[in-house]
């Protein structure tokens, strides 16, 4: 087997494992540069995974076809956004401890969409598989370049596409707009910020929904993309892992897309690792904790130093120094 | 007003109580929407767990790691550490727990259970040490690391179990009789549940939390530390050393949690392709019990059976075991606000008067 077809077959699953990681780390560097931990990644994912599966078979019943889930996807990141105002009341209004809700937010959702399942299901523990989802395609043109092609413009999703492009649109409004540059101040000193007029509560507030409607989005484009159908068990890591690839990333947008890529990689290789003769010999368990490894050496500044927003994680109570 | 916040401990009291309550209301508002009846729900928990013996063993049975992983979570909590590794350290107990009583079946019963144990304290211990260095030396946030420890625990166990100790049915062979905490006479008395001596070794566990955090030196250190690092590093106490055995300590407890797994619910490690989620109920139960060593068995007691009794729950009322998750959540998000709950008491107080 030669190289070609090995990366032929990694890169393309490495991308489409990614992509649900890519939205979901966005979303937590929205939260936590807002100053707001979000623990809860896992639980909104998990939210956006069971409402997109509910929402697809609804709108094929509909006869919307092979919109069906887009639309899910739409209405997953709203009904995430929704759910994680209950995080954003808790960790700042009610300025409880955002790691504790943040356990909260991922016992609920779980909870409640397994017992939502159960009810809409007569007790069967999984929805029906949706027969509408976002296929593996070749992108018209680019997927005939040679060498480049076949990589990465060939078995893959749209959806990874837009991630990427999207990974970028979020660091030039973090980084190039004044709504960015006001979020990112409230998460490193909001009482400067307050002093300018900056409203705290409600940036952390819009920080908290834009977090929960990206992991909505991650856990639906999961569901349409990977698993199509929704168990407790659908999404079981992967917003821990979004987690980690926004720490590994350093807080920034584009590397926590890069992070993301290289988890997606790792993991890729796990699953793929039989199928080439140089990983064969590797027990996958290696490949399984690398993302978790490196992140810890990444914050321990072995491979570049990783600081976090200076204010997140501290409730801010005006006029208390 | 001022006399509520001046009665501290009343109100630190009240707030777990409160959130049950209203953990527990919602609920039943839940069943109601939904269409059940709540009060049959909450009576068959309540008729199974204190009127059918097999129920009541089961709920005991499951409150034994609940409690050290209870008592793990609070024991960090009191050095101002926030342990999230409690299911990873478990695991790694767990793993080591059977390991060690498979390995050594040849050793007395006098013998290996106590070293089976102890090493599952050591090994969780370890998995503990990591984030707390990692603290101490780089000031790198334990909540993170242990997250990250949690999933290394999760793939190196299935790891060992599938390279050294696999057998049929994706997981370990079971321990032999010397290293077993399961009990015949237990069993026969509560209609054949799983409840096994690990009873005795949690309520240890928590007598031990209680005797080294307010009858020791180090434990005063510890809870300083908690309190304000810096004033116990100006009194000249050692800060990083502190957070390294504190984590340590509590992922000890965590360790042992996993080997009363091991040891005496199943006699043996399954591979796990998820968490199996007690380390997380730790947390719960930690804050309910206000990180004291009573309240943390009274946390679990709770949490153990809501979790037992919610089975007869879906037998009798019809209610998806789900539920009973969803109940947890809601409790933990209110004791995390008890600034909602404070905010709440003082304007009925003032609307009394």
């Amino acid at each position: 087997m030669d190289i070609m077809h090995i990366l032929e077959i990694v890169i393309p699953t490495a991308i489409l494992t990614a992509t649900p990681l890519i939205f979901t780390a966005l979303g937590g560097v929205f939260s936590e540069r807002s100053g707001v931990v979000n623990i809860g990644l896992e639980g909104l994912m998990i939210i956006g995974a069971f409402i997109a599966a509910i929402m697809t078979t609804i709108f094929e019943g509909w006869g919307l076809g092979g919109a069906s889930p887009w639309l899910a996807i739409l209405v997953a990141a709203i009904a995430s956004a929704v759910f994680s105002l209950l995080h954003a009341l808790a960790s700042i209004t009610f300025r409880a401890e955002q790691v504790v809700s943040g356990v909260a937010i991922n016992f609920l959702a779980l909870g409640l969409s397994v017992f939502l399942v159960k009810l809409m299901f007569n007790g069967k523990g999984q929805t029906p598989y949706i027969k509408h989802r976002i296929d593996k395609t070749n992108i018209p043109f680019l997927h005939d370049i040679p060498v480049i092609g076949p990589l990465f413009f060939s078995h893959v999703t749209y959806t990874s596409y837009i991630a990427i492009i999207i990974a970028f649109i979020v660091w030039y409004i973090i980084y190039k707009t004044p709504f960015g540059l006001r979020l990112r101040s409230v998460g490193e000193h909001p009482a400067a910020a307050d002093t300018l007029g900056i409203n705290v509560s409600r940036m952390r507030y819009i920080g908290v929904m834009l977090s929960g409607a990206f992991a909505g989005i991650g856990g639906a484009v999961y569901l349409v993309t990977i698993s199509s159908n929704f168990s407790g068990t659908t999404i079981s890591g992967q917003g821990y892992l979004a987690l980690a690839a926004m720490i590994f990333g350093k807080w920034n947008p584009i590397g926590a897309m890069g992070a993301a890529l290289f988890f997606g990689l790792a993991q890729s290789l796990s699953i793929t690792g039989e199928q080439v003769p140089l990983l064969k010999d590797i027990p996958d368990v290696y490949l399984l904790i690398a993302p978790y490894v490196l992140t810890i050496l990444a914050l321990t500044g072995f491979v570049g130093r990783a600081d976090a927003p200076k204010a997140s994680g501290i409730p801010y109570i005006k006029g208390k120094r | 007003m001022k006399r509520i916040f001046n009665n501290n401990r009343l109100f630190s009291f009240l707030i777990p109580v409160i959130s049950v309550i209203l953990g527990l209301l919602a609920g039943a508002i839940i069943m109601l929407i939904t269409g059940y009846n709540p009060l049959l729900a909450y009576q068959s928990i309540i008729h199974s767990i204190f009127f059918e013996p097999y129920y009541s063993g089961e709920t005991i049975r499951a409150m034994i790691p609940l409690v050290l992983s209870g008592l793990a979570v609070a024991f960090a909590f009191r050095t101002g550490l926030f342990n999230i590794g409690v299911e990873g350290q478990l695991l790694v107990g767990w793993f080591t727990a059977v390991a060690v009583g498979i390995g050594f079946g040849d050793l007395p019963k006098a013998v290996l259970l106590p070293l089976a144990i102890i090493a599952a304290a050591l090994a969780g211990a370890i998995w503990g040490f990591v984030p707390g260095f990692l603290k101490a030396r780089f000031k790198v946030h334990e909540v993170i690391t242990t997250i990250m420890m949690n999933y290394i625990a999760l793939h190196v166990t299935n790891y060992l179990i599938r390279t050294y100790l696999y057998t049929q049915g994706e997981r370990t062979p079971s321990v032999p009789e010397s290293a077993s905490l399961s009990s015949k006479f237990l069993m026969d008395l509560t209609q054949g549940s799983r409840l096994h001596w690990g009873f005795i070794v949690a309520l240890i566990a928590a007598v031990i939390m209680w005797f080294i955090l307010w009858k020791t030196t180090k434990g005063y250190e510890l809870r300083s530390v908690g309190f304000n690092p810096n004033a116990s590093k100006y009194a000249g106490m050692n800060v990083n050393r502190n957070v390294i055995l504190s984590m340590a300590i509590s992922g000890a407890f965590a360790g042992v949690a996993g080997a009363m797994e091991g040891l005496g619910t199943y006699q043996y490690m399954t591979i796990n392709s998820t968490f199996i989620g007690i380390g997380f109920d730790g947390i719960a139960v930690a804050l309910l019990g206000l990180n004291t060593s009573i309240g943390v068995i009274f946390g679990a007691a709770l949490f153990a059976g809501l979790k037992i009794g919610s089975i007869s729950m879906q037998s009798i009322a019809g209610v998806p075991t789900d539920l009973v998750q969803i109940i947890i959540a809601l409790i933990i998000f209110f004791v995390a606000s008890s600034y909602l709950i404070r905010w709440l008491l003082v304007r009925l107080k003032k609307g009394g008067k």
